[in-house]
């Protein structure tokens, strides 16, 4: 159990890193929400802008996380500011890219028949695409949100904190129960997140579509 | 209720439909038939707007519909597309309710009003108000789909190949179940499809389509007995004749320029005529070519001796129909007069031709 004497010795510490941790993750996370069903939505209905804009995406997506740090440090500085904008970047493909294929991949029969009882553009996306689409989606959060708790323990390098600074601390100073404090908080972590998120995922999808 | 008046339909330089006229009536079933590509299914949908047509005008009711607002217009009018399009994350009653829901009716009267559906469609509320799409099967689907059109009580009803997708026998059961239906509401129904049997099936009238023009518009029963073109008697087939014995005139099937023989001409002269030409009666016609008599071979053995001319022994003022007489009527005198000849007739008694038991069985046993 010495391997977890940090841990157990610092409970408070740990805690306060991983509260930190969670609250990077989750304003990079639902900022990539908030701008990228829209632009997911406006791809579907503007076709040609899909490409070019599913490719900028997984071209950021492509770029080492500590190389876009080091890339935006020059500009933003270090810290948490830098930190959330580096992860709201990485959140972004997924949940344009599952807003897409979410929506495109709704049957054009069912969307003809809304079109043709009468429905608006605005009915038609609200009552019939959203709600098909909602699983799609909610799968791309599910990726982005995993994703960014393993590139937030990287950001604590430039100053962001979280669960990474126990990580690079203990790298540094030689003590292995200090890395481990930080590492099993955050492997835990990104499990349990990606367990909640599944759970919400499979609340949200309509009764009729569920197996 | 629906008139398309010179109306046009071009994406680019193609054109879809081509200057097209066709009046629709209150309360009939109009079917839109035709080769893929024949432009059927885009006047369908340029009625309700989904397709907007580029030239000439569409009414409904005397209004044109490039003045009415394309949502509104859509919510008056039924729809139900071949894949069905039922929303799968959405109940059978929600599914139902829809359009009454996107225009406002109060959450009673839509209840109200799903469940009346619902048994219309013979799918009792208790077992299928609260199920899904999913659970249901293709032809329990599609009767939601025509449920679901009827749902805010529209005067018209589009049908683009509502039954296309279903196994044969569904298809039958939902097309006698839509006929059953429409003798209930009554509504004005345009419906497309590739299948002719549908056609005649459920049509008051069919419009034969091909390259975006309508070749004929008809009532099933012209169309088969007058296909006014080419293209319009191999598209519905000319077996198809033969399958509805009500639909066969006697002018369709009788032996035309039967053999005849003029009054005067005498008995022997007769018999040797009918052996030249092989046959076993022969109609007796004067100058005129009116129908006067009528030889057979048996009749005239048996009373060669009771005079020479043909006059004397014809059998005269014989049974005879007009051109215009079905097959049933046909075979209904021959039972009643006991007789295998029937000449036909036009109205002035002059003989058009004949039609015999054995003119009937080539027919008729083309069916069996």
């Amino acid at each position: 159990m010495e391997i977890f004497s940090y841990l157990i010795n610092n409970p408070e510490r740990v805690l306060s890193l991983t509260i930190e941790h969670l609250r990077l993750t989750g304003i990079a996370v639902s900022l990539a929400i908030v701008i990228g069903v829209p632009i997911g939505i406006l791809i579907t209905r503007y076709k040609k802008l899909a490409t070019p804009m599913l490719a900028l995406a997984s071209i950021v997506q492509t770029i080492p996380s500590l190389a876009l740090f080091g890339i935006l440090i020059p500009f933003l500085g270090i810290g948490a500011k830098p930190a959330i904008v580096v992860l709201f970047l990485y959140a972004l493909l997924p949940i344009i890219k599952n807003t897409y294929t979410g929506i495109v991949g709704v049957s054009p029969a069912t969307i003809d028949a809304g079109r043709g009882m009468g429905m608006t553009d605005l009915q038609i996306l609200r009552m019939v695409e959203l709600p098909l689409a909602l699983s799609v989606i909610m799968a791309g959060v599910r990726v982005s949100a995993v994703i960014n708790i393993g590139v937030t323990t990287i950001a604590a390098y430039i100053g962001a904190g979280g669960l990474g600074q126990l990580i690079f601390t203990g790298i540094q100073l030689h003590r292995n129960q200090m890395i481990v404090a930080g590492a099993v908080p955050a492997a835990l972590l990104a499990l349990l997140v990606d367990f909640l998120l599944g759970r919400i995922e499979l609340w949200l999808t309509p009764k009729g579509l569920r197996k | 209720m629906i008139r398309f008046e010179n109306v046009t339909k071009k994406y680019g330089d193609f054109v879809a439909v081509d200057n097209l006229n066709l009046e629709i009536k209150e309360g009939e079933i109009v079917v839109l038939i035709g080769p893929s590509g024949c432009g059927k299914t885009t006047t369908l949908r340029m009625i309700n707007r989904l397709i907007e047509h580029t030239e000439g005008t569409i009414y409904i009711k005397g209004r044109d519909i490039t003045t009415v607002n394309p949502v509104e217009l859509r919510r008056s009018i039924g729809y139900v597309i071949q894949q069905v399009g039922l929303f799968p994350h959405m109940s059978i009653a929600q599914n139902i309710g829809l359009v009454p829901y996107l225009k406002g009716w109060p959450e009673e009267k839509r209840k109200q009003r799903v469940e009346e559906l619902l048994e219309l469609v013979g799918m009792p509320p208790a077992e299928f108000y609260h199920r899904y799409p999913h659970e249901l099967s293709g032809g329990q689907q599609q009767r939601i789909g025509v449920a679901r059109a009827l749902a805010a009580d529209p005067e018209i009803i589009l049908m683009d190949e509502p039954f296309g997708a279903l196994d044969p026998i569904t298809r039958e059961v939902l097309q006698d179940e839509l006929i059953k239906l429409q003798d209930e509401v009554k509504k004005t129904i345009v419906f497309v499809t590739h299948d002719m049997d549908e056609a005649l099936k459920l049509a008051d009238k069919i419009a034969i389509m091909k390259d975006g023009r309508v070749l004929q518009y008809d009532s099933p029963e012209e169309l088969i007995r007058n296909p006014a073109h080419g293209f319009v008697e191999e598209f519905i087939g000319r077996e198809r004749l033969l399958q509805r014995p009500e639909l066969i005139r006697a002018g369709d099937i009788m032996i035309k320029d039967p053999v005849t023989i003029a009054p005067e001409r005498r008995a022997l002269q007769a018999l040797e005529r009918m052996r030249t030409q092989k046959v076993d009666s022969l109609l007796v016609v004067d100058k005129d070519h009116k129908l006067i008599g009528l030889v057979t071979i048996n009749y005239l053995h048996q009373h060669l001796g009771e005079g020479e001319r043909v006059a004397d022994l014809m059998l005269a003022n014989p049974t005879s129909i007009t051109p215009d007489t079905d097959m049933s009527t046909v075979l209904a005198i021959m039972a009643r007069e006991q007789v295998g000849y029937l000449p036909v007739v036009d109205g002035d008694n002059h003989l058009l031709g004949l039609i015999t038991r054995a003119s009937l069985v080539n027919v008729l046993g083309a069916r069996y």
